[in-house]
């Protein structure tokens, strides 16, 4: 865990309700997968934000508006500093993937998966992606993923755009691994269908987000874990789904 | 040189802050981030005789100035602290911790306290009769001055070091309590857990917390503890640890001219890993200030007459 000070460099509006913001700051030792945990003016709590995209010296955040404090996160102008902690959480393991994962993202669960993409191709390795929306209006990184030079599924689950149906319905293609990121129940339709192994990024209310408050803990396999600090990916051999 | 040291029941602490119990585990979290023998000792988180899940999630909420939890007790049971955390606990932190046990009878406070006593690097029990997340346990006993005197005689009976015993703001009379402890044999009081409250999600119609309600912490609930110290302070004549949203050095100070003579920091910790490191760094200063050479001369120092 790091503490640090972020400035915003830019926080716009790219899909329905879904903002992306970019800050300055250190990202020395963040991995694909883990989290940051932001102090907003105003809020007891810091609010838990995946790491979406991450350089030298710069963070990408994508996030959606659930409640007051992300309400308050899309207010802020750039210049703005946000008190956060970096470094949270196990991140995802790109070691067993294969040649060729298969990752899995619905609404709030793809940004994780874009520096995971990243990491993955940088290994070598031939990642496509399935991004899951409710509807056209929440579509959003198809391009981005795209630009890396990867397969790109995108599903709606009104038909408006793309594959009609839930991540599920576009995953009858050969994989040797996948990543899943997103609600609990498309996480568990995931499970119920997927051959292989792979890794599942799971999401909890949580108090502290670094270990400390025992607010977030989950049952797995091997017995009770925080997702916030032993996870959040976990094996899907761990889960008891 | 100001001098920050304070004493509880014989047991010297070289400054008086103590990050409270369920906001630090047993330690390892923050000495990944800092060296924790800065503090005057840390209570670490509460533990029962059998392993515990807590409760189901979400077990957590936030207020304006504050949170709600449930976790209602989570821990790996006393066989797991004795021979796994303890061990690594005495390798991060090498002054006195306290000990904070919790039960679901007054037979588990007595064994988990014997136990517990035993072991080295213990300084002080502080005995939770106080959880408001777990049923048939916890603050039943610590709401009712007859039943927090059994669990203190318990305790006691089978216990060679202080025994602390940490009571709930939910009662009436937290004077009587306080009493009835110090009367049944208890070294020293605790003082507060948290307050039950509860939040609804109004999209949902249906509450946060799984377990409807939970305990709340931070800021908000400050002057509802420094009330309940200043009024045990006025009754029982063993030592308060004080706690409740303290945040600040400044804080520090006011708990215990309410009457704590060491103060107990919870919720801060969760929001700023750092808190409690802060709090004792700026805690020299803050006495310069206010002319305070000794801490221990302020301790119930706004009671007049």
């Amino acid at each position: 865990m790091f503490d640090g000070r972020f400035e915003i460099v830019s926080n716009r509006k790219i899909a329905k309700n879904t903002f992306e913001m970019v800050l300055s700051g250190d990202t020395e030792g963040i991995r694909p997968g883990q989290f940051v945990n932001l102090k907003l003016e105003g809020f007891y709590l810091r609010r838990p934000i995946s790491v979406c995209d991450f350089a030298p010296g710069r963070l990408t955040l994508v996030y959606k508006v659930v409640g007051h404090g992300t309400a308050c996160m899309a207010e802020l102008a750039p210049g703005a500093v946000i008190d956060t902690l970096t470094g949270l959480g196990n991140g995802y393991d790109t070691a067993p993937s294969g040649d060729k994962p298969l990752l899995i993202g619905g609404g709030a669960g793809v940004p994780p998966l874009y520096a995971l993409a990243k990491a993955l191709l940088a290994e070598g390795k031939k990642p496509a992606v399935i991004l899951g929306f409710n509807a056209r209006d929440e579509v959003f990184y198809e391009e981005e993923f795209k630009s890396l030079g990867m397969e790109v599924y995108v599903t709606t689950a009104d038909g408006s755009y793309g594959i009609k149906g839930f991540v599920t319905d576009a995953m009858d293609r050969p994989y040797t691994y996948f990543y899943a990121c997103g609600p609990e129940p498309m996480l568990r339709a995931v499970y119920a269908k997927t051959v292989t192994s792979g890794q599942f990024s799971l999401e909890e209310r949580m108090g502290c987000g670094f270990g400390a408050c025992m607010g977030c803990t989950c049952k797995t396999k091997t017995g009770h874990k925080r997702v916030c600090k032993d996870g959040p990916v976990f094996m899907k051999e761990e889960l008891p789904w | 040189m100001v001098n920050t040291s304070v004493t509880l029941s014989g047991l010297t602490l070289t400054n008086p802050v103590i990050p409270a119990s369920g906001t630090f585990g047993y330690g390892v979290e923050f000495a990944e981030n800092y060296d924790i023998n800065c503090l005057g000792s840390f209570s670490f988180k509460g533990t029962t005789r059998e392993p515990r899940f807590g409760n189901e999630p979400p077990r957590i909420a936030e207020t304006a100035s504050g949170m709600l939890n449930a976790v209602g007790l989570q821990n790996p049971g006393i066989d797991k602290v004795i021979s796994e955390e303890l061990p690594k606990l005495r390798k991060i932190f090498h002054k006195p911790v306290v000990a904070n046990i919790s039960g679901f009878s007054i037979d588990e406070y007595a064994e988990c306290c014997e136990r517990i006593d035993r072991e080295e690097g213990v300084g002080l029990i502080e005995v939770n009769i106080s959880c408001p997340n777990v049923h048939n346990g916890g603050m039943s006993f610590g709401t009712d001055p007859k039943s927090a005197a059994e669990v203190t005689r318990a305790v006691k009976a089978v216990t060679t070091k202080p025994v602390y015993m940490k009571l709930s703001p939910n009662v009436t009379d937290i004077a009587a309590i306080a009493r009835a402890c110090e009367d049944a044999g208890a070294d020293g009081i605790s003082l507060i857990n948290t307050l039950m409250g509860m939040r609804i999600d109004l999209k949902r119609r249906a509450p946060v917390i799984r377990n409807v309600t939970g305990g709340l912490s931070g800021p908000a609930v400050f002057p509802v503890a420094l009330r309940m110290v200043w009024q045990v302070y006025e009754a029982v004549k063993v030592p308060i640890i004080g706690m409740g949203g303290v945040s600040t050095a400044e804080d520090v100070i006011e708990m215990m001219l309410a009457g704590a003579a060491a103060v107990e920091v919870g919720a801060a910790n969760l929001v700023d890993p750092l808190a409690s490191k802060k709090i004792v760094e700026e805690l020299p200063e803050v006495m310069e200030r206010l002319h305070i050479e000794n801490l221990t001369d302020i301790i119930g120092g706004a009671h007049h007459g």
